[in-house]
Order: structure tokens, then C-alpha cells, then sequence
């Protein structure tokens, strides 16, 4: 009997061991960790629980089945984090190279199963070369199999991606697939095609790093949400997170107690905007002092800076933040900032997210370069997804709301609940300089004249009072109250009921 | 007594001298330019008027602006603070003109003593010991060098009617001389519309050490004790203090009367200051006359309870003194620390934006210790980069030197400012420096004791682990809170383990923790820290007594772990499970990106002129740019010989931090 006991004990210690102490040194050298240590890192202390921990390959071409190690190149299971559950997937390079064969991806089936059933996050650490070479059409199967789940399992359980080293081919759609997905600087990389084959084929040159690497995705591709120094900021981060996200869309965001005062009043906001109506401000203030302790975590925050989006608390409770940035491109609304903010939207419709927005925009940026990029359809996707929106909706506009960007912003029309205005907000449908010159195409040589009616124009347009008087602006608040205000709204709104009619699904302008 | 008075200022010192009228029943006028709307100065006064666009050229220091306010708003008097018009002949005779009291000097005195070559013969014929020097005016750069030459090097070249270090350039050969001379010119045109320059010895190892005088017009006039401000930067004075830790009474007298010699000398009535520098030997050399209220005044209200500003205004208004030279004593020490919108993690360049967070340590005063902060901004206020960087002057008294450098210490900590560069950790460092404790100080302190500029305070041993223990319990009230989120497992918690790792100034410091109802007691390897403190998380600063002893420290959330600043020190914390500990261990190390190939703007500014184009082989030390900002033209020169291969930046353009002036190959 003890023999058996401690059979078990050998045969773990062997699986746990994956590659071998070469291999995991050489995962150290290049300054990554293992995945049984990022996992350590990511959950709970001693909350992990395993399975499939003696699940082998079943190959036996390439002289496959001379090499069967446990666990065949990914680690499965669940664990808590803070307490609460999740489920996790992290690949093992140092077995095969963390590629993925039909067992493999069995196993991240199974706990991705599991996730959805009983309403719990799926978190994937990636770090693999690839399909398995030797497994042919079988390891393509077993990714399109995980493809299917991911497909299933949005928006009903968030998933979370983090590439930590390699992630290149079909592996790709996996992470694309998911909610979020966070890079590690310097040892991940993210591509369909390598620098190989790149070169190959359009004879360009171009470094793993440059063509995929966490710059690349967070700056230009847009394809991650963020990046991290390294795996253990990696992990730590990304325990923050899943403390801003429920379950699953069965269950309300987590509440978690607070120490900042509700009704804590800014005097500085009521200084926020500035004299001269062209010149920026940083909204990120805004947001860090509503927000519950100033706690605010960013998605996207290297790309379409023009618009924010990430998670506060309010009262303990989650809340997502939409709102155009006035320091970057005067806060105008353009293809990239539309789709980042409408993904966003929809992440927090799905999973009834409060969706707190506050608008300074001066419309849609003008160009060919726009126009051709399709803007049309790109913004109306963020259109669609603060339309479709069922859950609270309340808007701040704090200076310019102006032409359709105005309509876009979760106003009124849109179904918002409330939407307040600050005293310095503008509401018209264009600025008074554009608006006069083609009210007043005739007098434009006549300086005086139109100087006049400019004025005439924004005296009465570039208040937020002529909105309020037909209902659009629900009330018009000081800025230093703002924090209370909100926070009040929310909490009126947690009872709030809303289905839009039974369909399919929608046709959103993808 | 005047109903009303008008303060030609801005900032701090024109709501100290509201603060001062109101306590007398007067009622006071404020001016204001574009970029003083919403000034806190404008919120003070009863009432404001609009002088003008931002820049003080165009409204401070027009004085047809200023008379036609007084004209406006029926003020009976006006106080000029310092800086702008407060030394201005033509002002003072302007206001005479129109029957308006100036609460200042006569304008003879103000001519005789602002001009400081004028003033050098004045004194040295009133018996007041002065230092070499050109006294003539000088033409062109030739010039200038020719008498630098013959003065010997080095020297100092100044604007005639500068001040405040502006206009003001130490030349060490004539190269510096040239250039100096030049830039002196630009400058002292631009703040003061006078451009004249003179040359003087450059005295090494001297300490600045300045009387104050007060006069009435009734021919009374007394010293009200001396003030130390040796602790400059390029000339500009930073801590100030009195007494001064280095006078005897013998020496005090001394140069009291040669300042109450000279000052009557000129018929000199109202508040004014003698500078002078001392030398090891105790020598003294008069070095100017300032006919105004000094920045730094209120050292000498603090510790001799007078209120200098109300008794000008009393002497304006014809009064006779209160009080003779024997009534004057000295009570306790006081400490001034100016608090400047400058970086000096960027050498003190200048930075503007927005105060997103400005909270001041509480006023209050005993029998024990006094805090006080002169100040003219407000949290949400705007620092512009038109007029003067200084901020705050944050002062402390005690009845010993050593007591008000800890009340100082004190104060500093309970100072929070956000949202643009200052030097209060600056401030915090010279405060815990033991040549400043020592009094052992000269005008080179700054310059010898951070040669290299300032980076920081890196703590003691003792002090890392005493920040360990506060970080350690800290992130326990953290990590509890994280365990008390909604939806967790029933009986399956997570629990809080007492064994950490506080990786701190690039070491590691292990702790256990153990916690009770008052507090926790924390192991550092051998001793036993008691840790008590009502912190919360997200409160942005954190006051923790550490076996008694109190810690303040400045709390901001970074990516897995705090930024954590005291006494100067700026710090990256992470405290982490011994396991993850030991994982983070296995981390490499990132380096910020290479910037050594790219030429970065190192403040907002203006570009006034790119001196090199692409192609150019640069040397090391040759100036490449000019950029403007808070009206100082700063030289930026090559760091290393290398090839221009690209310039971003032309002249007018506006640059914001860290834009990319210039690239090279």
C-alpha cells in the first residue's frame, strides 16, 4: 500500500518536472518562467488543482512514441483567485516546445468545458512553437476544437489570454478569439506569418520583435490590450484584473469593500477644462478622481490614445469607462478609437458592466485616409454597441459634444439613463466658427459681421442649457461633484431591467 | 489709515500682502493678466482687474496698465510686492504724480539703490565695505570680456536692474564671458525692459548673508536682524533662515548699522534689504540694495514677530515706527524653503501644467512651532510658464535651529504636490544633510554637494527596513481587502500569509508579520519594528509610526507593487511571497530605451534658435538649441561629439517634454 502512495508521489514529481531541469533552465535564461511558476504566481497559494496531469501524446510517427512525457505540454486546472474561482491553461515550452498536439488540446478543452458550465473565467498563458508537426491534421483539429470553444464561450465567461513567449500561426485565433489579451515586452511575440516567411514572400525584413512583439501589438495592430515587464508583473496584473470581472454573464461584476468616501468632493475638477475651448486638458484626471481610491485599470492604453477605456470601481462595484481624450487628437472620434471603444462597449454590455462615459468630442477626424478606411462603418460599430447596450448607462459631457459624435457618445437617444452635463459643455452640431461659415456663406467677406454671428451662435449653442431644455441633458451638474453624482446614478440603476427583441443575433457593421 | 490699496502683483506674495491688509481694515485691489483669471490672488482681493495678455511685459510691469486700475478702483496706495514694478523709479514718480501712495521707498532711494552700480559708490561712501568691480556701463561682448579680464576671472556678469537670478552669469574665461554676457542682455530685456550689465568679482566660498532694515519717514530707522541664504542654486535662493547660524552679535551689530548707515544715506523709509557676502573670516562686502519686501521676509516676521508688510503700509501712510533698534530681539530660529515648479530629477529645469494635486501641511502656531506657507496656487490651478517658477515658500519655526529643521522635515512630508516637476524632494534632502545641520554652509553648497545634480536620496540601512515594515504592513491591509471581495468560494478563502519579501532600493528584506488589534509587529532579520498606522488603501499619503517614530510616506500604486517617496527618496516597492519573491529574482533586469543618439526637449518651452544642421559634426559641449521657458533661455549642448542626421524642431516651435529636438547618426 505505501509503495503505491508513494508511487504517486514519483510520478508527479516526474510530470511536474516537464522538460527537465535543462530545458527549464534554459526557459530562465531567457528570462521567462515555467508554467507551473507563472501559474503559482497567478493564483491563489496552494489553490491550484490539477488535471490531466498523466495525459501523454498518442502519436507514434517521427518516432513520437519513444517520447511520451506527462502532461503533454500544457498544464490544466482551476484555482481561486482572491477566493474566487477560475480555470487555467498554461502551455509548457519545455515539453515539445509547448506545441500542441490533439491531447494537448484536449486537455484545454476540457477545463474550457468545465469553465462555461460552471460560470467561471478561462485564463491561457501561451507559450508555445506551434501545432505539432508530427500530429498533421490532427493537431489543426485540436486547435479548431479549442477555436469552437472560445467561439462558445464569449460572453458568457470572460477569457483572458496572456502571451508569454511564442504564439504564431493558427495558434493565434485562439488568444484573437478571447476577451483580453496581454503581451510580456521583450519575450513574447504574436504573428500569422513569421519574419521567414515574410521575407520570402513581399522580400521584407523584419525582426520577430518588430513584426509581433508587445510594442507592435499594443501601438499599431491593436491586437493586445496591454504588456508587461515581465511574467511576474505579468501574473500580478492580471490577478488585478480578474478582480474587476465577474464570473460569467450569470453573475453580477464582484463587489469589493471600499475605503473611499462617496460623496468625496473635487473642488480642482471645477478647473479642469480650460479657458480657451482649443486648448487640451487630461481627462485621465477626471477618471482617477471619480473613480473609488483613484484605482483605474487601463485597456488599450497605448493605442487610439484619443479615446480611454478601462475598469474603476464605484462604491466597490465595476464599472467601465469610455471617454475621449482631448490631449490626443483633440478627442475626436477616428476608425482605431471607435472600434477599441465599441469592443470595449460591448465586453461590458455582455457581462453587465455599468458603462460610464464622459465626452469631450468634437466630432469625427475629417481625410481621405479616414473615408477610405471604411470610418462610416468602424464608427457606426461604436454606435451600434452603445445602442444595443442594455446595461446602466450614464454619461457625462464635460466640454464639446458636437455634430453625430454627440449621438454616438451614449446620449440620450441611445438609451442612456442619465445624462448629465457639465456647465462648460457645448452641445451643437458643430463648433460656431464651421457652424457661421455655412449659415453665413454670404457675409463671410464682411469680418465684423460674422465675427457677430459667431458670437450670436455660441450664446446660444455652446451651453449645455438648449439640450436640457428638450431632455437630452437629464441635469446639468458641477464638476466637483461629479463623483457623488455618478456614483448615485449607478446605484439607482441597479435594479435596471432592459431586453432588447428576441433575435439571432445582430448584424453589427463587423 | 488707507481704505484701500492696490497690489501691483501676482502670486504668493500678493496674497500675503491681502492677508495682511485685511487684518487692518483695508480693503485690496488685485491685477491680473490672461493667464491669471482664476489666480487664487484674484479669488483673495475684494477686487480684480484685468491688465493685460500673459506675458508681464504686456501687463505687470506696464505701468499706464497699473494707474489706470488704481484710476478705476479709487485705490489710495499700492504695494508693489517684489519683482515686476516694485523697484521701478519711473513707477514710484508715477504714482506721486497722481497723489497715490507708494508703500515703498522714495523714488531717489529706489534710483540710487537699484542701479547697482550707482549703488556700489553710494555705499562704499556711506562706509559700507563693497566688493571690485566695473561700475560703468558696458557696450558689447568685447567689452565685457576686456573688463573681465581685468577684474580677473571669475567673474559675475548681472543685469543692472536684475534680481532673483535672472539676468545673472558666472563667466570663467572668455569664451563664458561672451556668451554670458549675451544671454544676461536677452534676459534682462525680457523681464525687466532694461538691459544694462555690469561686471563684479566673483567671491568663491562666500555665504550671502542680508539685513533687514525698516525706516520711517520721521528719520527712525532700525535692523531688524539678519537673514541666511546661502543655500542658492545658479544664484537663486532656495532655503533661507534666521538668524543665520554663523553671526556673532559683534558682527550682527556691525552690519546693522553700516545697513541703517547706508540706508539713511538715501532718506530710505519702509521695509528694504541690505545683501551682503561674508567671507570664512567673518569680512563682509556689501553686494546690493533691494528697496522692496524680500521673498524671503517672513523668516525675520517669524522670529521677531513684526509684520513687515503692515508696517510699510503704516510708513506709507506716515506713521511713525513702534519700536526702537532695543526693542528688536531675536525668538527662536525659522527656516524658509522655497518650493519651485522645477524637476530636479531634470536639473531643476523648469515644468509647467496643472497642480492635479496640491495639499499643503496645516498652518498652525504654539509657544513650541510654528508652520507657515506663503503661497498664491491652489489644487486645479495652473502653473504657466510666464512668470516666476516659485510656488510656495514653506516656513517653520522653533525655538532652536535643530527644532525647526525637524519641524521643516515635518512639514515637508505632509506636502503633497502632483502634476508637475517640483524640488520638495529636493528640499527634504538638504533638510536630513548633515553640512546644512551643521550650519557649515557657503553660496557652493548646492553646487559641491550635488555636483552631479540630484537624484534622489538613497536611505540607510536602518531606514530601508524601517520602510520595508511599513510597505510589509501596508500590503497586508491590501491583501485583506483584495480576500474580502464578493463571490468567493464559501470556505475556501484565500488567507493572508504573515512571511513576505519587500524587494526595496534594489535589495530584498525579509519580514514577518505579525498582527493585532493596534497595529503589527513586523521581524526584520534580528529586531522587532512595532508598526501602527490608520492607513487605507488609496489614501495617497501615509502616516506610520515605526516603533515610535514617525514615517510619512507618499503612496502611489505602480504595476504590482508602490512607488513609495520620503525624505527625498523615491522608490519602487514590491512586496511579494517569499516564492514569488524568489521567482522575481529569476526576472532580468530592463533598461530604460537608449535616448543617447536623440537630442530631448528636457522642459516645455519655446525653441528660440537651432544652432547646428543636419550634416553638421557636432563637439561635445557645443550648443545645439535654445529653448525658452518661464522667460530663461536654456542652452542645450551636446552631450558627446557626434553627426547631426536629423532635425525635428525649427524655431517658434512650442515643444512639449521629451519631443525629439534633434537625432544623431
Amino acid at each position: 500500500m505505501k509503495d503505491i502512495l508513494q508511487q504517486l508521489e514519483t510520478q508527479r514529481a516526474e510530470a511536474r518536472l516537464g522538460g527537465g531541469e535543462k530545458r527549464i533552465e534554459a526557459q530562465h535564461a531567457k528570462g521567462k518562467l515555467t508554467a507551473r511558476e507563472r501559474i503559482e504566481l497567478l493564483l491563489d497559494e496552494g489553490s491550484f488543482e490539477e488535471f490531466d496531469m498523466f495525459k501523454a501524446h498518442r502519436c507514434t510517427e517521427f518516432g513520437m512514441e519513444e517520447s511520451r512525457p506527462y502532461g503533454d505540454g500544457v498544464i490544466t486546472g482551476w484555482g481561486t483567485v482572491n477566493g474566487r474561482q477560475v480555470y487555467v491553461f498554461s502551455q509548457d515550452f519545455t515539453v515539445f516546445g509547448g506545441s500542441l498536439s490533439e491531447t494537448h488540446a484536449e486537455k484545454i478543452c476540457k477545463i474550457m468545458d468545465m469553465a462555461v458550465q460552471n460560470g467561471a473565467p478561462v485564463i491561457g498563458l501561451n507559450d508555445s512553437g506551434g501545432a505539432r508537426i508530427q500530429e498533421g491534421v490532427a493537431s489543426l483539429a485540436g486547435y479548431a476544437e479549442v477555436f469552437q470553444r472560445n467561439i462558445m464561450a464569449s460572453g458568457v465567461v470572460p477569457q483572458i489570454s496572456v502571451i508569454m513567449g511564442p504564439c504564431a500561426g493558427g495558434a493565434v485565433y485562439s488568444p484573437a478569439m478571447t476577451d483580453f489579451i496581454f503581451m510580456v515586452r521583450d519575450t513574447s511575440y504574436m504573428f500569422v506569418t513569421g519574419p521567414d516567411v515574410v521575407k520570402t514572400v513581399t522580400n521584407e525584413i523584419v525582426t520577430a520583435e518588430e513584426l509581433g512583439g508587445a510594442s507592435t501589438h499594443t501601438r499599431k495592430s491593436s491586437v493586445a490590450d496591454g504588456a508587461f515587464q515581465d511574467d511576474v508583473e505579468a501574473m500580478t496584473e492580471v490577478r488585478r484584473l480578474v478582480d474587476f470581472l465577474p464570473a460569467s454573464n450569470r453573475e453580477k461584476a464582484p463587489v469589493r469593500p471600499f475605503f473611499d468616501d462617496v460623496n468625496r468632493v473635487e473642488e480642482s475638477l471645477d478647473t479642469l477644462i480650460p479657458d480657451n475651448p482649443n486648448q487640451p486638458y487630461d481627462m485621465k484626471e477626471l477618471i482617477h478622481k471619480v473613480a473609488d481610491e483613484g484605482d483605474f485599470y487601463e485597456i488599450q492604453e497605448d493605442f487610439a490614445k484619443n479615446i480611454i477605456t478601462g475598469f474603476i470601481r464605484l462604491e466597490g462595484s465595476t464599472v467601465g469607462i469610455v471617454a475621449n481624450q482631448p490631449m490626443v487628437l483633440a478627442g475626436c472620434l477616428d476608425i482605431d478609437s471607435s472600434r477599441k471603444a465599441a469592443r470595449f462597449v460591448r465586453f461590458c454590455d455582455a457581462f453587465e458592466i455599468p458603462i460610464l462615459t464622459f465626452v469631450d468630442v468634437p466630432g469625427f477626424l475629417p481625410g481621405t485616409g479616414q473615408e477610405y478606411g471604411g470610418v462610416i462603418k468602424h464608427g457606426a460599430k461604436l454606435l451600434f454597441a452603445y445602442g444595443e447596450a442594455t446595461v446602466p448607462k450614464v454619461t457625462v459631457i464635460t466640454r464639446k459634444a458636437y455634430g453625430g459624435a454627440y449621438d454616438v457618445m451614449a446620449s440620450k437617444h441611445l438609451r442612456g439613463d442619465f445624462n448629465y452635463a457639465w456647465p462648460t459643455a457645448e452641445i451643437a452640431v458643430m463648433g460656431a466658427k464651421g457652424a457661421v461659415e455655412i449659415l453665413y456663406r454670404s457675409e463671410l467677406a464682411d469680418r465684423e459681421k460674422i465675427a457677430q454671428r459667431t458670437q450670436d451662435y455660441e450664446d446660444r449653442f455652446a451651453n449645455p442649457f438648449v439640450a436640457a431644455e428638450r431632455g437630452f441633458i437629464d441635469e446639468v451638474i458641477q464638476p466637483r461633484s461629479t463623483r457623488r453624482r455618478v456614483a448615485r446614478a449607478f446605484a439607482s440603476l441597479r435594479g435596471k431591467k432592459l431586453q432588447n427583441p428576441w433575435k439571432k443575433h445582430d448584424n453589427i457593421p463587423l | 489709515m488707507f481704505k484701500k490699496i492696490l497690489i501691483a502683483n501676482r502670486g504668493e506674495i500678493a496674497c500675503r500682502v491681502i492677508k495682511s491688509a485685511r487684518k487692518m481694515g483695508i480693503q485690496t485691489v488685485a491685477v491680473y493678466s490672461d493667464a491669471d483669471r482664476n489666480a487664487l490672488h484674484v479669488k483673495m482681493a475684494d477686487e480684480a482687474v484685468h491688465i493685460g495678455p500673459s506675458p508681464a511685459n504686456q501687463s505687470y510691469i506696464v505701468i499706464d496698465r497699473i494707474m489706470e486700475a488704481i484710476k478705476a478702483t479709487g485705490a489710495e496706495a499700492v504695494h508693489p510686492g517684489y519683482g515686476f514694478l516694485s523697484e521701478n523709479k519711473k513707477f514710484a514718480e508715477a504714482l506721486e504724480k497722481a497723489g497715490v501712495a507708494f508703500i515703498g521707498p522714495p523714488a531717489g532711494a529706489i534710483e540710487a539703490m537699484g542701479d547697482k552700480i550707482t549703488s556700489k559708490k553710494l555705499a562704499a561712501e556711506a562706509g559700507v565695505s563693497t566688493v571690485p568691480g566695473y561700475m560703468g556701463l558696458i557696450e558689447d561682448a568685447e567689452e565685457a570680456v576686456k573688463i573681465s579680464n581685468e577684474i580677473g576671472y571669475p567673474v559675475m556678469i548681472k543685469a543692472s536692474a536684475g534680481g532673483g537670478g535672472k539676468g545673472m552669469r558666472i563667466a570663467w574665461n572668455d569664451e563664458e564671458a561672451r556668451e554670458g554676457f549675451q544671454s544676461s542682455k536677452n534676459e534682462a530685456a525680457n523681464s525687466f525692459g532694461d538691459d544694462r550689465i555690469f561686471i563684479e568679482k566673483f567671491v568663491t566660498q562666500p555665504r550671502h548673508i542680508e539685513i533687514q532694515v525698516l525706516a520711517d519717514k520721521h528719520g527712525n530707522c532700525v535692523y531688524v536682524n539678519e537673514r541666511e541664504c546661502s543655500i542658492q542654486r545658479r544664484n537663486q535662493k532656495v532655503i533661507e533662515e534666521a538668524p543665520s547660524p554663523f553671526l556673532d552679535p559683534e558682527t550682527r551689530r556691525a552690519m546693522g548699522e553700516q545697513a541703517v548707515a547706508l540706508a539713511k544715506a538715501v532718506d530710505y523709509c519702509s521695509a528694504g534689504t541690505v545683501e551682503f557676502i561674508v567671507d570664512g573670516a567673518k569680512n563682509f562686502y556689501f553686494l546690493e540694495m533691494n528697496t522692496r519686501l524680500q521673498v524671503e521676509h517672513p523668516v525675520t516676521e517669524l522670529i521677531t514677530g513684526i509684520d513687515l508688510v503692515e508696517q510699510m503700509i503704516r510708513v506709507a501712510d506716515g506713521e511713525k515706527l513702534p519700536f526702537a533698534q532695543e526693542d528688536i530681539g531675536i525668538n527662536g530660529w525659522a527656516i524658509e524653503s522655497r518650493l519651485y515648479a522645477e524637476d530636479p530629477y531634470r536639473n531643476f529645469l523648469p515644468s509647467i501644467g496643472r497642480l492635479t494635486r496640491y495639499r499643503p501641511p496645516e498652518e498652525m502656531a504654539s509657544d513650541k512651532a510654528a508652520v507657515r506657507n506663503d503661497t498664491g496656487v491652489f489644487e486645479g490651478g495652473e502653473i504657466s510658464m510666464y512668470y516666476d517658477p516659485m510656488i510656495a515658500k514653506l516656513c517653520t519655526w522653533a525655538p532652536t535651529r535643530e527644532a525647526a529643521i525637524d519641524e521643516m522635515r515635518r512639514a515637508l512630508d505632509g506636502f503633497e504636490v502632483e502634476g508637475i516637476g517640483h524640488n520638495l524632494p529636493f528640499l527634504s534632502a538638504v533638510m536630513d544633510h548633515e553640512r546644512f545641520i551643521s550650519g557649515n554652509i557657503t553660496t557652493a553648497f548646492i553646487a559641491e554637494e550635488y555636483p552631479e545634480g540630484f537624484d534622489g536620496v538613497t536611505p540607510s540601512g536602518a531606514e530601508v527596513e524601517r520602510i520595508a515594515a511599513a510597505a510589509a504592513a501596508m500590503n497586508r491591509v491590501d491583501e485583506i481587502r483584495r480576500t474580502r471581495i464578493s463571490g468567493r468560494l464559501g470556505n475556501h478563502e484565500r488567507r493572508v500569509g504573515s512571511h513576505w519579501v519587500v524587494s526595496i532600493a534594489g535589495q530584498e528584506v525579509e519580514v514577518k508579520i505579525e498582527a493585532d488589534k493596534l497595529g503589527s509587529t513586523v521581524r526584520v532579520g534580528e529586531q522587532s519594528l512595532r508598526v501602527e498606522s490608520d492607513w487605507r488603501p488609496g489614501q495617497s499619503l501615509a502616516r506610520i509610526m515605526v516603533d515610535g517614530v514617525p514615517l510619512v510616506l507618499k503612496v502611489d500604486p505602480i504595476a504590482a507593487g508602490y512607488r513609495l517617496r520620503t525624505r527625498g527618496a523615491d522608490l519602487k516597492v514590491y512586496v511579494r511571497r517569499p516564492r514569488a519573491a524568489g521567482l522575481a529574482r529569476l526576472m532580468p533586469e530592463k533598461l530604460p530605451p537608449d535616448t543617447s543618439k536623440l537630442l530631448l526637449c528636457p522642459m516645455p518651452g519655446l525653441v528660440v534658435k537651432i544652432n547646428v544642421a543636419e550634416g553638421d559634426e557636432v563637439q561635445e559641449g557645443q550648443a545645439l538649441a535654445t529653448v525658452e521657458a518661464m522667460k530663461m533661455e536654456n542652452i542645450l549642448r551636446a552631450e558627446r561629439k557626434g553627426v547631426v542626421s536629423k532635425v525635428n524642431a525649427e524655431p517658434g516651435a512650442s515643444l512639449a517634454v521629451d519631443d525629439v529636438i534633434m537625432e544623431f547618426e
